[in-house]
């Protein structure tokens, strides 16, 4: 097994030029959408935040040019994709592939942070209770797009397993199950 | 006889990736002071434990229930109801320090197998037999301060199973008793499940250098290339005079995987993996590595070459004082 720092991906700095060209505002109100999806699927995501069930979340894809606020809400998730540093109880910044992997299970999020790929400030224990209730959602954030595709959601699966593939990102669940 | 593989699961998940991956026994907790790793998003509604052993039995595995903190006077009710509850999850056993909690497990749930935590530093034969005869306790996880020859003395003067730690954090005071983490945040693993609990962690980046905070100490200075710590105490960096280092101990982890060998020939019954507090992925990795030594050696094979250096605090591994090698 190699250091994770060798394995984590960085987004292309092209690409990340224009992703600046992104407007940000239908973009939040999409990943509000996508969240408050998810919040439905996942109810236990919400509950296991436990006292940090209305606490905000900065999360900082270093490889990107903005940050995503996420409003946990009671469980009725709003999200704020923008510029500059945001505001929350808890950051916690690191290579889009990282947190991409730390929510699929790809990557341990103590290793990630012992190697120094993830970043953390502000209420480490709101930090620790959020990586502990997306670790125990077993979230697969593609399958939770294909589910709302309708007939799109065969081909869109072939895209995401090359995608995957050919960048090394981690965009479905881990695999974390192979038995005895 | 195989070695047992115990494993560590803090959320429903981490205990199905354990037990897909091979584990013999999984330990965990209630969400509640009443086992020491009481974190926030960590551990056990009544329900989920159901759903657990369920699950967990269903495919061969057993699960341990720890419930090692020392009750609070006065609130001793939550820790007699977390045995109560155990035993009707239907765990196949309960893993206590305290002797007045051991005395009522004894007396009220008498069918409920008693396992003594680390927590009670049992650290003789004496007191495993006084545990033994007293309370029934079939199994000791034997505190992580003793050497393999040790291990074998103790062992051969005892019935009484017992578990050691074969990977994971580190701890080499007296468990139980250490009260370095109170000192500096009014709570401990001991009394509320917590060390150096992470609502009195902070980290700040100056520059690259990461300082790390516990209840307003800077117990860390990280410079850019090295591995971040987490600000235990016990672990931190100092200085003392013109001297700076790790007083007390070094932030690496167990590793004792190639002395698997040599602790089943002192008479170990059981492995046990730290780390309640990590994912699922960390979980998964760690037991099928040493799932795959214990068959190997089961096997009459080598150990297979670790690979579990870079999921450790640190990112360094030590075998701890099982090859005692003091400064």
């Amino acid at each position: 097994m190699t250091n994770p720092t060798e394995q984590i991906p960085r987004f292309p700095v092209a690409l990340s030029v224009a992703v600046r060209l992104l407007p940000l505002a239908p973009l939040s109100i999409s990943l509000t959408a996508y969240a408050g999806s998810v919040s439905r699927r996942h109810p236990g995501l919400f509950r296991r935040l436990g006292a940090y069930d209305h606490a905000t979340f900065v999360l900082h894809p270093t490889d990107l040019p903005f940050v995503i606020c996420l409003d946990a809400n009671g469980g009725q998730p709003r999200v704020a994709v923008m510029r500059g540093c945001g505001t929350g109880a808890a950051r916690i910044a690191g290579p889009l592939a990282a947190l991409l992997g730390l929510v699929h299970g790809a990557f341990d999020g103590d290793a990630l942070f012992f190697s120094r790929d993830l970043v953390v400030e502000g209420d480490t224990s709101a930090v620790l209770a959020l990586r502990n209730a997306i670790d125990d959602a077993e979230l697969d954030l593609s399958r939770e797009i294909m589910q709302v595709s309708g007939p799109l959601a065969a081909p869109l699966q072939w895209v995401i397993a090359v995608l995957e593939r050919r960048s090394g990102y981690s965009l479905t669940r881990a695999m974390e199950t192979q038995t005895w | 006889m195989v070695m047992e593989i115990v494993c560590p699961a803090g959320t429903p998940a981490a205990l199905r990736a354990a037990v897909t991956a091979g584990a013999h026994t999984v330990y965990c907790g209630f969400a509640d002071e009443t086992n020491a790793r009481n974190f926030p998003g960590l551990n056990f509604d009544r329900a989920e434990m159901r759903e657990g052993i369920k699950f967990a039995h269903a495919h061969g595995t057993k699960i341990l229930i720890a419930i090692n903190t020392f009750p609070r006077a006065g609130d001793e009710a939550l820790w007699h109801r977390a045995i109560a509850d155990a035993e009707g999850c239907g765990a196949d056993a309960v893993i206590l320090a305290d002797i007045g909690l051991l005395d009522y497990g004894a007396r009220t749930h008498p069918g409920l197998r008693r396992h003594l935590s680390v927590q009670a530093a049992a650290a003789n034969a004496d007191m495993l037999n006084f545990y033994a005869d007293a309370f029934g306790v079939k199994r000791v996880v034997l505190p992580r301060v003793l050497s393999v020859p040790e291990i074998a003395a103790i062992n051969a003067e005892t019935e009484v199973e017992t578990e050691v730690f074969v990977f994971g954090g580190l701890c080499v005071m007296a468990e139980g008793r250490c009260s370095l983490s109170s000192y500096a945040t009014g709570l401990s693993p001991n009394m509320n499940g917590v060390c150096s609990p992470a609502s009195h962690v902070e980290y700040q980046n100056e520059r690259g250098v990461l300082n790390a905070r516990l209840g307003g100490y800077t117990i860390h200075r990280a410079q850019k290339d090295e591995p971040a710590p987490y600000p235990t105490l016990c672990k931190g960096c100092f200085t003392t005079g013109d001297k700076t280092g790790h007083l007390f101990e070094d932030p690496v982890s167990l590793n004792a995987e190639q002395l698997i060998p040599h602790l089943q020939k002192a008479g170990v019954t059981a492995l046990k993996i730290e780390g309640r507090q990590r994912s699922r992925s960390y979980v998964a990795q760690v037991v099928r590595n040493f799932r795959a030594a214990v068959d190997a050696l089961e096997a009459g094979k080598p150990m297979p070459e670790g690979m579990l250096a870079r999921l450790s605090e640190g990112q360094t591994m030590t075998t701890g004082a099982y090859k005692k090698t003091w400064r």
